[in-house]
């Protein structure tokens, strides 16, 4: 999963400094629920201040400058422990590149993809997911009991303008055909219950029976999952 | 569209086809007897009866009739099977249970016959949903041969009534002793739990009572557990009626509207517990 945010559109302050001038960047890595603990009081806030500290071991400080109405503002501070990754293993933390894609597809409302592959979840462990380049997607479950397909259409397919011509096997590929891949459900479902609004953007890239490459973006901030098809 | 995608069109060879414009008033409906994983299914030209049974104890019908669907045609006097009652309420409810107004699932309904799988098309927004649903052997149903010349004691209340009452229900008792009386205490609800016996009583001029027709006082236990899956139907009903025969058999019969203002039915029948011995009276 790879997210990305924009620092200029969240914060007003942002300073930092890498390991070396040439390589100016910080790998940390964190419990999310901390961070999601820490963050919780800073609904309300008037501010919220995070700072690499290290007092007895490294720790994230978020501190949450609460509203009051006297002069002295209550503050709330957070200290998230936090692993600092090393520059030799930054490796393994960077994006994955975006393979050659056989179709690319725009999502549906997410709210009906989620409710359908929660239910297609609770009869099977896999999931086929199937698109072409006219718009159309497939969800797929089989099992002994039952099998269950649900069709949209209309989805439209985001024009890729091909760079240096290496997504032109998507071009020419025929309109009807299918690019399929089976993935593991419980990945999929993880990813629209994490969703809490319909984002601006959503689509799907699928490299037939490799992987399925989802992106979402919502307002500025800009969300990819990878998820490798099954066997 | 990929064929496998169209609706059949009628005149096909199916021995059932039915159609809802809102396939919540079915799943709604069945959800009120899924307490078993199994139901079995039986088409008549008046409607549909889907059965759940547990232990022998315990047999739980849910009644659709025929007007309530849009489109509905059996082809043979009578078609049964069998089915996984939970796969059935997944595929029902494919576009989640708690639709938005103005947005309702269609639903078209197709069985070919005995070896073939249910086929169900479920539409909504223009997504279209196809299932499959194997069938099974249809199980030999229990008959509780419950007719009205048989019953005892007979009284319809106001489901709100009951609703209170069973949500009050002491669960560490074993059993619930229902007593029907044509005098005090008329209709008396006992439990027997670790925190003492709790009654509850009904006077036969409570606003909630709309019938009461008792010829002979009756006590009589059922498993708590076994009547635990009758408040999913409680739930929904606007009236139930409870009956007894002479041998101390059980019916409860749920009157349920749907959104539309249609009528449902569900019905529960139960076996009563051992005799209870005077002392406990």
């Amino acid at each position: 999963m790879w997210c990305e945010l924009c620092q200029g559109n969240f914060f007003d302050e942002f300073q930092m400094e890498g390991v070396a001038a040439e390589h100016n960047e910080i790998y940390l890595e964190l419990v999310p629920e901390n961070l999601s603990r820490a963050l919780k009081t800073a609904q309300s806030a008037k501010a919220v201040k995070i700072k690499l500290t290290n007092k007895h071991c490294p720790c994230l400080r978020v501190a949450v400058e609460l509203p009051s109405l006297s002069s002295s503002s209550r503050i709330v501070t957070h200290d998230i422990p936090v692993g600092v990754i090393p520059r030799r293993l930054w490796n393994d933390f960077r994006e994955p590149s975006v393979p050659d894609f056989d179709v690319s597809i725009y999502l549906p409302v997410l709210k009906t993809m989620k409710s359908v592959v929660e239910r297609m979840k609770n009869l099977s462990n896999s999931i086929v997911i199937e698109a072409n380049l006219n718009g159309e997607m497939n969800l797929k479950i089989e099992t002994d009991l039952v099998s269950v397909t649900t069709h949209f259409k209309d989805l439209g397919n985001p024009p890729w303008t091909s760079e240096d011509g290496c997504q032109s096997s998507a071009q020419d590929r025929d309109l009807e055909s299918m690019a399929e891949a089976r993935i593991d459900i419980k990945k999929l479902q993880q990813l629209l219950a994490g969703q809490q609004v319909n984002p601006t953007k959503a689509l799907c890239n699928i490299v037939s029976k490799r992987i399925v490459h989802f992106i979402l973006l919502h307002e500025d901030v800009s969300l990819q999952y990878f998820i490798p098809a099954l066997a | 569209m990929p064929f496998s995608a169209q609706p059949p069109a009628s005149g096909e060879p199916y021995v059932l086809t039915a159609s809802l414009d809102n396939a919540r008033h079915l799943s709604s409906i069945l959800r009120a007897v899924h307490f078993q994983d199994h139901a079995t299914c039986f088409a008549t030209a008046n409607g549909l009866r889907v059965t759940v049974e547990d232990a022998k104890c315990i047999q739980a019908n849910a009644f659709i009739q025929a007007e309530i669907f849009q489109e509905y045609a059996v082809q043979e006097e009578s078609v049964t099977f069998r089915i996984n009652l939970s796969v059935l309420l997944d595929c029902l409810t494919i576009f989640g249970t708690s639709s938005l107004p103005g947005t309702s699932t269609a639903l078209r309904m197709c069985y070919r016959g005995y070896g073939y799988p249910l086929m169900l098309f479920l539409e909504e927004g223009g997504v279209v949903t196809v299932c499959k649903i194997n069938t099974q052997e249809p199980d030999q149903l229990l008959d509780f041969d419950f007719c009205s010349t048989k019953v005892v004691n007979k009284i319809i209340l106001q489901s709100e009534g009951l609703r209170e009452a069973f949500a009050e229900l002491d669960m560490t008792s074993e059993v619930l002793q229902i007593t029907m009386s044509p005098d005090k205490p008329y209709f008396r609800l006992s439990t027997f739990g670790n925190a003492g016996s709790a009654h509850l009583d009904y006077p036969r001029d409570s606003d909630l009572m709309e019938t009461f027709h008792c010829n002979q006082t009756q006590t009589n236990r059922y498993k708590i557990s076994l009547l635990k899956p009758s408040t999913k139907a409680l739930a929904l009903s606007c009236k139930v009626s409870i009956r007894t025969d002479a041998q101390g058999f059980l019916s409860l019969q749920y009157m349920i509207r749907n959104e539309d203002g249609q009528i449902c039915f569900v019905e529960y029948y139960c076996c009563p517990d051992e005799d209870i011995t005077e002392a406990e009276m």
